[in-house]
């Protein structure tokens, strides 16, 4: 397979596209050994709000790729990752939490978006221009959430 | 409507195609529209990205198919109708139409659109069929150019590109300048964009056969185009697609006709050879 690569078409549009990022959306955090130890925030990630934005098609939108079991009365679950089910046990949360805000660093080329991320990025939309799929807070509710899922 | 309860993984993605292949490979048993057979699967030459070229028409349910696979109830055969009545219709300060240039269409038309895109020497740039047809407007009739995804152009692009169904898809990248536009379009394809940072071939390259959502990816390929999309309950242009792809990672997406998106087009057209076109196609 040919490697898919960040790409420097419209690398101009960008660099703008980065600039306009405001550093207030993003959540200043440390890799350890790729794990997130500390938490985004200081509030305790809440697993129903979590659940509630791996099912939202404008937030997490994961079923796009992913099957839960928890999630089998949801519609429409896709199977370019692997099933949800039992990650708490595969994953510490310091783990999950990478996934979540940049699973790159854990799988090198993954289709799996970064979802706390706005660096180097290509063409986004004006609209999310700078803005992370996630809020900081999101990203520790969707971790609270798949730390309940065990098997 | 499909809820799945995790049958396939990631992975299990090629054995599936491969369980499947074994059916639709069948080659004595081709789709075929009034006689004419589509070659729906197509041997990859070698070093080509894909393992096996497939239409998108076999990703696509039965249902979907039936409505391609006749005439009477493929929904995009009322534009294909109303452009077979401008061919002959004259418009512009020549007093031209089509038909006084090019006479019949099924003879004059037959293989163009598989031939598309076409390297240009007096513009120096390859040629879609809608930049064609607007040079033919502009430059012969007098007329006004069409807009790349108004009614009058997709009638147009359908009616000509119906000529070539059945042909194997086959594009001259040695032409001219092809091959800068071909090496333009091949970055396009594997850079990945957007707020969901993904290119191209993450999706239709590396997970074709696969759910996305509600959606069973193909490969992307370009040789129905226009199609009938049930979604749009309208016909759409290639360009109109990459745009909804585009939109759909959260790129900021080049415009219709733009030269990004010409060079795409060219690549694809390249990626999908020996496919038969299937315009006006339908899908999902
Ligand atoms: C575009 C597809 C896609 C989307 C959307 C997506 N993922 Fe993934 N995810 C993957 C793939 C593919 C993998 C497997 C890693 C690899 O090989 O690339 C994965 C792996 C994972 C893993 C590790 C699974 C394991 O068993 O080890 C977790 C956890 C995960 N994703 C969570 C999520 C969450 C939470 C979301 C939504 C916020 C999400 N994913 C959205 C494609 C996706
Ligand atoms: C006054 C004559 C004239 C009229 C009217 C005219 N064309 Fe053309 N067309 C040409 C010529 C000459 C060429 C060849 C151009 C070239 O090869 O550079 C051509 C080429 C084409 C081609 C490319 C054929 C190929 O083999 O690649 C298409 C498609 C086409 N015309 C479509 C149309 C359509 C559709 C109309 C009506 C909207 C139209 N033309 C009206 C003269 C005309
Ligand atoms: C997030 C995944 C994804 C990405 C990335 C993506 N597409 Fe698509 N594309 C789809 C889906 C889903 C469909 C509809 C089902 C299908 O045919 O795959 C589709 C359909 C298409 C089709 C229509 C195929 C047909 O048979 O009618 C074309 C052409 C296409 N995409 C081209 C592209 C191009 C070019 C790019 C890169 C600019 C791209 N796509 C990026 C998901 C994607």
């Amino acid at each position: 397979m040919s490697v898919i690569r960040q790409g420097t078409i419209a690398a101009c549009v960008l660099l703008l596209g980065v600039a306009t990022a405001s550093a207030s959306d993003i959540a200043s955090f440390e890799v350890v050994d790729g794990t997130i130890p500390q938490p985004l925030t200081d509030v305790a990630g809440d697993p129903v709000a979590g659940k509630q934005a791996v099912v939202d098609r404008k937030l997490g939108n994961c079923l796009a790729c992913h099957t839960a079991a928890d999630l089998a009365n949801e519609p429409f679950h896709g199977e370019v990752g692997p099933p949800l089910d039992g990650v708490a046990d595969r994953w510490d949360e310091a783990t999950l939490r990478m996934i979540v805000v940049n699973p790159k660093m854990v799988y090198d080329g993954t289709i799996m978006p970064a979802f706390h991320r706005v660096e180097g990025l290509n063409l986004v939309m004006d609209k999310f221009a700078g803005k992370p799929i996630l809020t900081a807070q999101q990203v520790e509710d969707v971790v609270a959430y798949l730390k309940t899922l065990s098997e | 409507m499909r809820n799945l309860p995790g049958i396939f993984v990631a992975g299990a993605a090629a054995t599936a195609i491969l369980a499947t292949s074994g059916v639709l490979a069948d080659q004595s048993n081709l789709p075929s529209i009034d006689g004419v057979e589509l070659k729906t699967r197509a041997e990859a030459p070698k070093d080509h990205p894909l393992p096996e070229i497939i239409s998108g028409f076999e990703f696509r349910t039965k249902e979907t198919q039936a409505l391609e696979l006749d005439d009477f109830t493929n929904p995009g055969f009322l534009l294909v109708e109303s452009g077979e009545e401008t061919w002959s219709t004259a418009e512009g300060s020549a007093g031209k139409s089509c038909e006084s240039c090019h006479g019949d269409a099924a003879e004059s038309m037959k293989g163009v659109r598989a031939a598309m895109p076409k390297w240009n020497e007096a513009a120096g740039r390859p040629f879609t069929l809608e930049n064609q047809i607007n040079e033919c407007r502009t430059e012969q009739m007098g007329a006004d150019a069409w807009k790349w995804e108004s009614d009058d152009m997709l009638a147009m692009t359908a009616y000509v590109g119906l000529q070539s169904r059945g042909m194997p898809v086959d594009v001259d990248i040695e032409a001219g300048d092809m091959m800068s536009w071909w090496e333009k379009g091949k970055d396009f394809y594997y850079t990945r964009f957007g707020q969901l940072d993904l290119a191209c071939a993450n999706c239709h390259e590396a997970n074709y056969g696969n759910y996305i959502r509600a959606d069973r990816l193909s490969q992307g390929q370009s040789n129905g185009f226009p199609t009938y999309r049930l979604k749009w309950q309208k016909m759409g242009s290639l360009h109109r697609r990459f745009k909804g792809c585009m939109d759909n990672i959260r790129a900021e997406a080049f415009k219709r006709g733009s030269d990004e998106f010409v060079a795409l087009e060219t690549y694809l057209a390249w990626r999908g050879e020996g496919l038969s076109v299937e315009t006006p196609a339908v899908r999902n």
